[in-house]
């Protein structure tokens, strides 16, 4: 079969002020009618440019310096841009990853779809817009016909994708090109995403070319995958035979980085040391062997060409790992040796923290001048959990249900609606003043985004004193040298300490940003998503960095995140919040292994996991719909919207929190998955049984 | 999936906390001295040519109106009607004007004061405005709404308007004119410091001042200023550009500093009534019409590169 479209040693330059970056350096690829190719590799590694390349869509400086691009056998990359317009959106349509600022805020999702349809075919307002409710309806948008007639912001994240999937096939492309189309969206939404391209390729026939950074995502998904190292192909296969068999060094490693693989064991993740080069001056060998275990004299004098055994699996390496296909695939997993696992129940721990009834609303007001409160958001709603000394409980949940807010009301960034807050026995509500400020010191706060987080005037030097200096503590000398010791724990060198936030990158200035919670020896870090803007194999440098610092300096963390794998492999604990409500709350693996919450449930199998068989065999699984507004929750219990086994009880009565084990595992549900244990009392007072 | 064998690269699996090779690598190589914000807020500045040529050009203009005077000294007191419209000879490089003051003196002290109001006008009016800014974004609530108010309620009445009137009430001295420019000029200032502190408020290493214990004071001083110090600065820029222009506008009316005293518009003015007299004055005209033209263009283009400079991220490269 020919194939759809064919790209032969594409070379993409990107010029600069000073220097030209080589963002993609001589790939090669195919892709045929109907199938996905799933493009994966960590940010900057050249993924974008190459799908920006087939649709010349380069951005300022950037040009194709080398290799052809063809598109049913007609070359598409020396096109004049007249002749590329009729290309763009028609035979190729693109989605991209943030779908708010991809559509045009003052024009109706209608007039955006048929503008697309009357630019490549001739036919009328009408008829455009006509075709603009057939494709909304396609892309499984309700009351289609009636909302051609709004505006991106009337429409929720996930919408908002359809609608750019919508305009992307308007015009029936043959390929279609989906830069990380979910990386900005929830699990939940994200397997809805992924489900509804899925569906529409086979339903039209069109081929998709899938860019990711989530091994998880491809693993679903794609029929081939090639995975991109410093602008070059580094593997590329059949989806099964890469995560069967990866060879190539690097994918290995990017497998290894992966908290999912020793969420059971609790080992230390391997992570890929150092940084990807540098594309403007690439090294000369293999670009991967300045990171490569592996790696030899040859690797860094010679570069290995992308050939292979069979010509569907080639890799670029001279010491490939896994095994040699000789035409048969051999056995090749030797079961990785699994520590038993501790026991479930977590020594009794002191409670360092007591949460109680939690409550925090955010007023809604109209009106410029008198503000009046027209309604209040509740963010979080009575919530009630504690965190043992040297614990770490995971807060995970879709964004918007409450769980930076709690985070932030136990550092003291926002004040309680209602409850307590104790530390260490004491209500920190009732201390005041100097008393509250010293306190500070003991719960500090890791910010999700480093860069934002860290002044960019001052100097990492200045900024690890600041705390010090705001708490009075030490001489300058003494200063100083707490401030190389915490430099030491996390891995920087002391040079680190005249530079200035942006000239690190993102993994080590997350680690500037942890030794700046570190630096007043705090009891408890909570911790707001501290690698979730990071690569996989710097998350895995970030996370095993915790973790060692954590039996070190018997640190209680409090870990919120998105990642169910990411909460689960830290997580001595783990809750799972909704729509402000704690829904269920218990140790990490028995939540993660038996939930007993339909939500609990549903998260897990909506979170994509580096492994084809078991991606396509919960096909059917995952919540269902969308978030609801947090101005007026659902009566009764708040999840019943979205849930399976809702009945007539959810919307009437809000489920208690009962204990399914005795080690204080809770839920908040009239139809558990697991059947209730009678240890506690069927109050709310359940959760509390976790400290007898 | 291939099990790595335990030991096979020491530095992953040690037991010590993963340290960052890359950060070693990268520094450890060229060591090249790390460069202050000042230092490489200079090299994106020089990088701007338009922008050196305006410091140069400025630097000139500053040492002509301020050192001229020695080395060409006139007398810019005493009326010699003799002289009255002299054309420009050896004696009198730019001619004389109705007066009979040395035109190229003039020029000088002309100068003097234009430079000299702006300069104070542009500098009243920022820090007044930031101060009142700053203060107004970071309390909030509504003291932010009325003093917010009160800005709105200043750049509603037409300036032009009561600057004439003031000048006209007051015997316009220098002094008089840096207040009278200053007074609507820091309006601006303030709204545009304002909405400034407002998005710096919320950014979170001023939040994470909080988090250690930190007050309001700390916030303001360590985070919203120095952040906000290019904002500043750029406008200081403008401010004294448009002061000059401000000064050369009343001047023209004829309501700035009053004789024997004069500004670059007062001389404009001065010459303009000789436009059509038949003779070509234009040694009246052109000599101080540019010298206005070229000091605004040079701080226009030195608050663009300003801007530039101050952008951390535009450092990066």
């Amino acid at each position: 079969m020919a194939p759809l479209l064919q790209i032969e040693d594409l070379r993409t330059d990107i010029k600069l002020k000073h220097s030209t970056v080589h963002a993609v350096d001589g790939i090669s690829l195919h892709v045929d009618p109907g199938e996905t190719l799933g493009i994966v590799g960590e940010s900057g590694c050249g993924k974008t440019m190459t799908a920006l390349s087939i649709m010349n869509l380069l951005p300022t400086g950037g040009s194709i310096a080398g290799g052809s691009i063809k598109l049913n056998d007609v070359e598409i990359s020396q096109l004049s841009d007249e002749k590329l317009r009729r290309v763009r959106g028609n035979d190729i349509g693109m989605i991209f990853q943030d779908p708010l600022t991809s559509l045009n805020p003052t024009m109706t999702v209608g007039r955006q779809i048929a503008e697309a349809v009357q630019l490549h075919r001739e036919v009328s307002r009408e008829q455009a817009m006509d075709r603009a409710a057939e494709v909304l309806d396609l892309v499984g948008m309700p009351r289609a016909r009636e909302r051609i007639g709004e505006y991106p912001h009337q429409f929720s994240g996930g919408m908002r994708q359809r609608v750019m999937i919508a305009m992307a096939l308007a015009c029936e492309p043959k390929l279609l090109i989906a830069d990380e189309p979910t990386t900005a969206l929830d699990v939940t939404i994200q397997k809805q995403i992924l489900e509804l391209i899925d569906e529409l390729r086979q339903r039209l026939g069109m081929a998709v070319i899938l860019v990711t950074h989530d091994l998880g995502v491809i693993a679903g998904r794609a029929d081939r995958v090639a995975v991109m190292y410093a602008g070059r192909i580094a593997e590329s296969t059949s989806t099964g035979t890469l995560f069967a068999n990866p060879r190539h060094p690097y994918t290995e490693a990017l497998f290894h980085a992966l908290p999912e693989k020793a969420a059971e064991t609790r080992e230390k993740l391997l992570s890929i040391s150092g940084l990807p080069p540098d594309l403007t001056n690439p090294p000369s060998g293999c670009r991967f062997a300045p990171r490569c275990r592996y790696a030899t004299d040859r690797c860094r004098a010679e570069d290995p060409v992308l050939m292979g055994e069979t010509p569907e699996h080639k890799y670029a390496c001279f010491y490939p790992v896994g095994t040699a296909e000789r035409g048969q695939k051999a056995a090749v997993t030797e079961e990785p040796k699994r520590a038993p696992r501790p026991e479930y129940a977590v020594p009794a721990a002191e409670t360092l923290l007591d949460v109680r009834n939690l409550v925090k609303e955010f007023p809604v007001t109209k009106g410029a001048v008198m503000q009046r409160k027209v309604g209040f958001v509740s963010a979080v709603a009575d919530v009630s959990f504690e965190i043992g000394r040297g614990q770490t409980l995971g807060l995970v949940g879709e964004s918007g249900c409450g769980k930076t807010t709690v985070g932030r009301l136990l550092v003291g960034l926002d004040k309680p609606t209602n409850g307590v807050i104790s530390f260490e026995g004491e209500d920190l509500a009732k201390r005041s003043g100097r008393e509250y400020r010293r306190d500070r010191r003991k719960i500090q706060f890791m910010f999700q985004d480093s860069y934002s987080s860290l002044d960019p005037r001052m100097r990492a030097g200045a900024i690890l004193r600041e705390p010090l200096l705001v708490q009075g503590i030490g001489s300058r000398a003494e200063q100083q040298k707490r401030i190389e010791e915490m430099l030491d724990h996390v891995g920087l060198a002391h040079t680190a300490l005249e530079r200035y936030p942006h000239e690190f990158s993102g993994g080590q200035r997350q680690r500037l940003g942890f030794a700046r919670a570190l630096i007043l020896s705090p009891e408890l870090i909570v911790a707001d998503e501290p690698v979730s803007a990071l690569d996989v194999s710097i998350q895995a440098q970030v996370l095993n960095l915790m973790r060692d610092l954590q039996r070190e300096l018997g640190l209680t963390y409090m870990f919120i995140s998105h990642d169910l794998a990411v909460v689960r492999y830290l997580s001595t604990r783990i809750g799972v919040m909704y729509l402000g409500k704690l829904v269920e709350i218990g140790p990490a693996d028995e939540v993660y292994m038996t939930p007993a919450h339909p939500y609990t449930r549903g998260l897990i199998d909506s979170a994509p996991v580096a492994d084809p068989e078991l991606e396509q065999a919960k096909e059917e699984k995952g919540v269902r719909g969308e978030l609801p507004s947090a101005i007026h929750p659902p009566s009764g219990c708040r999840f019943r919207t979205r849930c399976p086994l809702a009945q007539e009880i959810c919307a009437q009565e809000e489920p208690p929190m009962r204990a399914f084990s005795p080690n204080g595992h809770t839920a908040a549900c009239h139809f558990p998955l697991q059947n209730p244990v009678s240890v506690g009392s069927t109050s709310a007072s359940a959760s509390q049984s976790a400290a007898p | 999936m291939a099990v790595i064998p335990p030991g096979a690269d020491p530095r992953e699996l040690g037991a010590s906390v993963a340290a960052d090779p890359a950060l070693a690598i990268e520094t450890g190589a060229p060591a090249a001295p790390p460069r202050s914000l000042l230092v490489r807020g200079w090299s994106v500045f020089a990088e701007n040519k338009l922008a050196l040529a305006s410091v140069v050009l400025l630097i000139i203009i500053i040492l002509f109106c301020f050192l001229g005077p020695v080395i060409h000294p006139t007398d810019q007191i005493h009326t010699n009607l003799d002289l009255t419209l002299c054309a420009p000879s050896g004696s009198h490089l730019l001619g004389c004007d109705p007066v009979g003051y040395d035109e190229l003196g003039r020029l000088m002290v002309g100068g003097q004061t234009s430079l000299e109001v702006g300069f104070a006008a542009a500098i009243v009016a920022v820090l007044f405005g930031t101060l009142y800014g700053a203060f107004s974004g970071f309390v909030g609530g509504p003291v932010d709404s009325a003093l917010m108010r009160i800005v709105d309620a200043g750049l509603s009445i037409p300036s032009i308007m009561v600057v004439i009137i003031l000048s006209v009430v007051f015997h316009p001295t220098k002094i008089i004119m840096i207040f009278i420019i200053a007074v609507f000029y820091w309006l601006g200032v303030a709204r545009l410091i304002r909405g400034e502190t407002l998005s710096l408020r919320t950014r979170e290493y001023v939040q994470a001042v909080k988090v250690v214990g930190g007050g309001g004071g700390r916030a303001i001083v360590r985070h919203i200023v120095p952040n906000a110090i290019g904002t500043i600065i750029v406008q200081a820029t403008f401010a004294v550009a448009d002061s000059i222009l401000i000064l050369s506008g009343l001047g023209f009316l004829g309501l700035g500093v009053q004789p024997p005293a004069t500004d670059w518009g007062d001389m404009l003015s001065g010459g303009l009534t000789y436009l059509q007299s038949g003779t070509n004055y234009w040694w009246l005209i052109y000599p101080a019409g540019f010298a206005i033209i070229l000091t605004c263009i040079a701080f226009n283009f030195i608050g663009d590169a300003l801007r530039d400079a101050f952008e951390t991220r535009l450092q990066r490269r």
